[in-house]
């Protein structure tokens, strides 16, 4: 038997950069030096903050404690964070889609399950080994507003059980255990 | 106490090897077709050698060890769903007699679990099974010692041949089928895995889980399970996983009175995320955050362990 009160979390923290080489680097480092797990990050070039700073989300994952520190050394760095951990986008769900996400369209998939629940796909990634034909699978990542990411579930399983995928959940909606 | 062990499997015949190793004495040990029955205990040395030369444990009938001397009853048969006899009737048996029982058979207590709890209130006997749920590990002890009440969630790998196959997948990029048969080549699957890669072995102790921390009283059964395989999973999720930090389990679940069996992803580092046939149980408590109990969650000499822990539980009659 083990306490594990050390749990690691997932969060997303947003930061603003400037538009010089280096600074993603810059930004990126302080989170794996302090014991983050880089899970995905999400680089808005070509849109702008109010003050000229380009956007960047970062999903991590890291326990509370490690969180703090990495909150800290990034603002140390001289990186600029608008947001860190819960806030607009408080929960984040991966979820594996399996089947002919081709043939069932997988850009419409999307989009209901985006339109259905307010929540945004933040990630996507596709692995279709063997060509667009067959069975292939899919990644999102979605991200939800607090306590909204059971019912963002509960619509990925109806759109997926209407075109014949599969879904594999994340073991707790919401909850990275 | 003097044992009676029902069933000549792996854990029958563990438990039957091992018993005088807990200072207990086997005075009946049967198979399906045959029994071996002494109140002043059997040689089970020989009985297992029978066994294996003449394929019967002795020359009575198993009847007799059901209704012969003795002061558990461990019922290790089969498990079997519906009904779940033969084991119900043994239990009914031994109960009626005032005797107790132990159960590495979750059938009773899985299809029939108010059946059995409405004979062991009616008997001076008592019913413990945990051998039902993780083999080796402690988890229905330790439930009921953290009192159920006090438990809002339990979520675990349970069923070793499901996780060493998921594991070997993620771990080697190979295809559902070609780790299938090499489980079975070591002996890790059986020939027919179906209740271990449809779900149904998680989901019966699932809902064995369910039955003993029910507080409203209601009762599970397998039908009452939410249950998804992990049969011919996509390689391609596990990629998609691992790119992530994750991996794919098949997780059984109880919360809120709900049990849910299916692949779930987890983190690849998480205490739910076991390699080989490895099982897991986490408790979500109250007041103490989560537990986690590993080892092992079958084979003979672990759940024969499991089964004699309970024996040792029980009260003198």
């Amino acid at each position: 038997m083990s306490d594990s009160t050390d749990e690691v979390r997932a969060y997303t923290v947003r930061l603003e950069l400037v538009d010089e080489p280096g600074a993603l680097l810059n930004a990126l480092e302080p989170i794996a030096d302090n014991g983050g797990n880089l899970l995905s990050i999400f680089h808005e070039r070509g849109n702008l903050t109010p003050r000229g700073h380009i956007p960047v989300e970062v999903d991590l994952e890291a326990t509370p404690e490690r969180f703090e520190g990495i909150v800290d050394a990034l603002r140390e760095a001289g990186v600029n964070v608008i947001q860190a951990g819960a806030e607009r986008y408080s929960e984040a769900l991966t979820i594996v889609l399996s089947g002919h996400l081709i043939n069932t369209d997988l850009s419409d998939t999307v989009s209901r399950i985006q339109e259905a629940t307010d929540a945004t796909v933040t990630d996507l990634s596709l692995s279709a080994p063997e060509g667009t034909e067959d069975a292939s699978s899919a990644r999102i990542r979605l991200a939800t507003e607090q306590d909204a990411a059971a019912g963002a579930l509960a619509t990925v399983r109806e759109v997926a059980a209407e075109k014949d995928l599969r879904v594999i959940e994340p073991l707790a909606a919401g909850g990275d255990l | 106490m003097r044992v009676a062990v029902i069933g000549a499997g792996a854990v029958g015949s563990s438990v039957a090897e091992l018993a005088a190793d807990y200072g207990h004495t086997v005075t009946g040990y049967a198979d399906s077709q045959s029994a071996a029955v002494d109140a002043d205990g059997i040689d089970v040395q020989a009985t297992v050698d029978r066994k294996a030369t003449d394929g019967i444990v002795g020359d009575d009938d198993p009847a007799d060890a059901v209704s012969g001397p003795y002061d558990v009853l461990v019922e290790a048969t089969p498990t079997t769903l519906g009904d779940a006899q033969p084991g119900f009737g043994h239990v009914e048996t031994a109960l009626e007699r005032d005797r107790h029982v132990v159960l590495a058979n979750k059938g009773p207590v899985a299809e029939r679990y108010g059946d059995v709890r409405a004979l062991e209130r009616e008997s001076a006997g008592t019913v413990l099974f945990e051998a039902t749920v993780g083999g080796a590990m402690p988890v229905l002890s330790t439930i009921a010692d953290f009192d159920p009440e006090h438990i809002t969630a339990v979520r675990g790998v349970l069923n070793g041949t499901a996780n060493f196959i998921l594991s070997r997948m993620g771990g080697e990029g190979l295809g559902y089928e070609h780790v299938l048969a090499e489980a079975q080549d070591l002996g890790v699957a059986e020939a027919d895995p179906t209740f271990d890669v449809d779900g149904t072995d998680a989901a019966l102790k699932g809902v064995i889980v369910a039955n003993v921390l029910s507080e409203a009283g209601e009762e599970y059964t397998l039908e009452d399970a939410d249950v998804e395989g992990i049969q011919d999973i996509d390689g391609s999720a596990l990629d998609l996983a691992a790119e992530d930090g994750r991996t794919v389990r098949l997780i059984a679940e109880v919360v809120e009175g709900e049990v849910r069996v299916g692949p779930r992803l987890v983190p690849e580092h998480a205490p739910l995320a076991p390699t080989g046939t490895r099982n897991i149980v986490q408790l979500e408590t109250e007041h103490a955050g989560l537990l986690n109990i590993s080892g092992r969650g079958a084979g003979g000499p672990e759940t024969a362990s499991a089964v004699l822990a309970d024996v040792g539980r029980l009260p003198e009659l």
